[in-house]
């Protein structure tokens, strides 16, 4: 026995004296979890709060601190397609499909992903809009460049894609936040935030957290009718219609 | 004030869409007409996606055919039977207007297909209407007077087999000509969004010479019907059918339409089609200028299933 105790001790004094150099930890938390699509939803505002945990072992930084944080909402296969001219009409021929892409995607920082990080480390890390979007294989050939720049410009106008590199504000040298703007119509679901600590061009370390936006009241109950029971859906609004129809007629008679 | 439609998952100022369901009840009332044809363009130009534009837009072509189909029923302007002979062809028309509607659908090629239609059918409509309309507007000044039909004169296709009687509308004739001509235009206007009476009612009248008197409530007596059941079909199948707007639009246009009507009234007929001539026109130049002149932004962004 006093050799298993023994054993014991050496291997938690092993783990303290690795956790002695140990660098700094990130505690992120958002204002809300939970975002309700109420029949007067025009888009919401969330914020995320974050803080970076040190102690006196931790090593002294003398770059200072930078954050990224990135929103991925619910994915879905995106097309992009192009107008073309055949003949003398417009036409939507090629196309680029996008699989399991992000339909909100919004990156927020402290100052531009290109400073905060070499290429290597974006691409690795996925770090900034560019790189999430990125397809490793055929990354400059310029159809696919093509396509990725008009997805970006149409999102954008959208308010689903954003990249913000002022987006994350230092509210004392390690307390920051940043805020997430969602309009109103991006998709219910989940919706991932990652935190990301740099110094200096490397990753620190990284911390996940998530909400969701969900339909609630009349509007989860329609959705729901509408897909589980489409028949008696479809009916309903038929009668629905039948009925305002034959209302008119007794309102408004004439004879 | 905006209001969120749960299908569409967007907001949209309710305001704005009371008024266009006014404005498009309004000439719907002066017309005579259902008013798709102007609703379901508009809502896709505010920003519907034309999916839900058209699938909603049946359930208000619904209600306002409903309003008018009664109304000439009270007053015993509808032949029923000829109607159910146009509802039979068009419950048909319906089904294969859905079909094809999704399967345009599953291959993104939807929106090309409503643009590409509105441009051929209604030219092609809004051209031979301007044409009648015009030949209409000469012989009134000139003071001839227009024989519809010649007597003795019969059109060949009412030759054909299946020949029935229509007392009321003093028709004897085949009745496959008939459901042909219901089965197509029920299948444009699942396909549309639209109900089809502007095509409908001056086809029945030259083609088949069926009396002024119960053409427009027999037209709207199977509009009535081919609309509820593309209602129902859209929403068991694509689920498009948003309620919401569905309401907002039959609210807006039950209320234009009774000053349409009234307004309608003070019109004389020759000028009448001469307006609603150009109206059609219109919208199908509008929807020609979108895939003819080189577009501001070349590409576009949709997300596939939901």
């Amino acid at each position: 026995m006093p050799r298993g105790v023994l054993a014991l001790l050496l291997l938690l004094a092993g783990v303290a004296g690795v956790a002695g150099v140990r660098a700094e930890t990130l505690v992120a938390s958002l204002s809300t979890h939970r975002v309700a699509i109420t029949s007067n939803y025009t888009g919401a505002e969330i914020v995320v709060f974050g803080a970076v945990e040190r102690d006196q072992q931790t090593v002294a930084r003398a770059a200072g601190y930078d954050i990224v944080v990135t929103v991925r909402g619910p994915r879905r296969m995106t097309v992009v397609r192009e107008k073309e001219k055949a003949g003398f009409i417009w036409l939507n021929i090629s196309r680029r499909r996008f699989p399991e892409l992000p339909v909100y995607l919004v990156v927020q920082s402290t100052r531009p992903t290109e400073d905060i990080a070499d290429e290597m480390q974006r691409l690795r890390f996925k770090i900034g809009l560019d790189a999430i979007l990125a397809d490793p294989a055929r990354r400059n050939e310029p159809s696919e460049v093509k396509f990725r720049d008009a997805l970006v410009r149409l999102k954008t106008e959208q308010g689903l894609f954003a990249e913000n590199s002022r987006g994350v504000t230092f509210l004392t040298p390690t307390i920051f936040r940043a805020p997430i703007i969602l309009p109103a119509i991006a998709p219910t679901g989940n919706y991932e935030v990652e935190v990301a600590l740099f110094s200096d061009g490397v990753l620190l370390t990284r911390q996940s957290t998530s909400f969701e936006v969900i339909k609630t009241g009349f509007e989860q109950t329609t959705v729901e009718l509408s897909r589980d029971h489409s028949l008696l859906y479809g009916a309903s609004v038929g009668v629905l219609a039948l009925l305002f129809g034959w209302l008119a007629t007794i309102i408004f008679r004439r004879d | 004030m905006q209001l969120y439609l749960p299908i569409a998952e967007m907001p949209v100022n309710m305001f704005l869409l009371l008024a266009m369901g006014a404005a498009v009840g309004f000439i719907s009332g002066m017309f005579g007409v259902g008013g798709g044809f102007l609703m379901t363009p508009l809502l896709i130009f505010v920003g519907i996606p034309p999916a839900i534009a058209v699938a909603t837009q049946t359930a208000q072509i619904t209600a306002s055919s409903v309003t008018g189909a009664l109304g000439y029923w009270r007053r015993r302007a509808l032949d029923l039977k000829l109607g159910g002979v146009l509802v039979a062809g068009g419950f048909l028309g319906t089904l294969l207007g859905v079909l094809f509607f999704n399967s345009m659908r599953r291959m993104g090629q939807l929106d090309f297909v409503i643009v590409v239609s509105y441009v051929t059918l209604f030219g092609v409509i809004g051209t031979l209407m301007l044409v009648e309309s015009l030949n209409a507007l000469w012989a009134a000044r000139k003071g001839t007077p227009r024989l519809l039909r010649k007597p003795g004169e019969h059109a060949w296709y009412l030759g054909l087999p299946l020949r029935m009687r229509f007392h009321r509308s003093k028709l004897y004739g085949s009745v496959i000509p008939i459901m042909l001509l219901a089965v197509l235009i029920a299948f444009a206007g699942a396909v549309l969004g639209i109900g089809g009476g502007f095509i409908l009612v001056p086809a029945l009248i030259y083609l088949f010479r069926i009396p002024a008197a119960v053409v427009v409530g027999t037209s709207l007596f199977q509009i009535l019907f081919t609309m509820l059941a593309a209602t129902l079909l859209h929403a068991v199948t694509n689920q498009s059918v948003d309620v919401v707007l569905a309401i907002l639009l039959i609210v807006g246009g039950v209320m234009g339409a009774q000053f349409g009507a009234r307004a309608g009234q003070k019109l004389k007929g020759e000028s009448f089609r001469l307006l609603l001539a150009i109206l059609v026109l219109g919208v199908g130049l509008r929807f020609a200028i979108e895939i003819v002149v080189r577009p501001d932004e070349p590409f576009s962004v949709v997300q596939e299933g939901s």
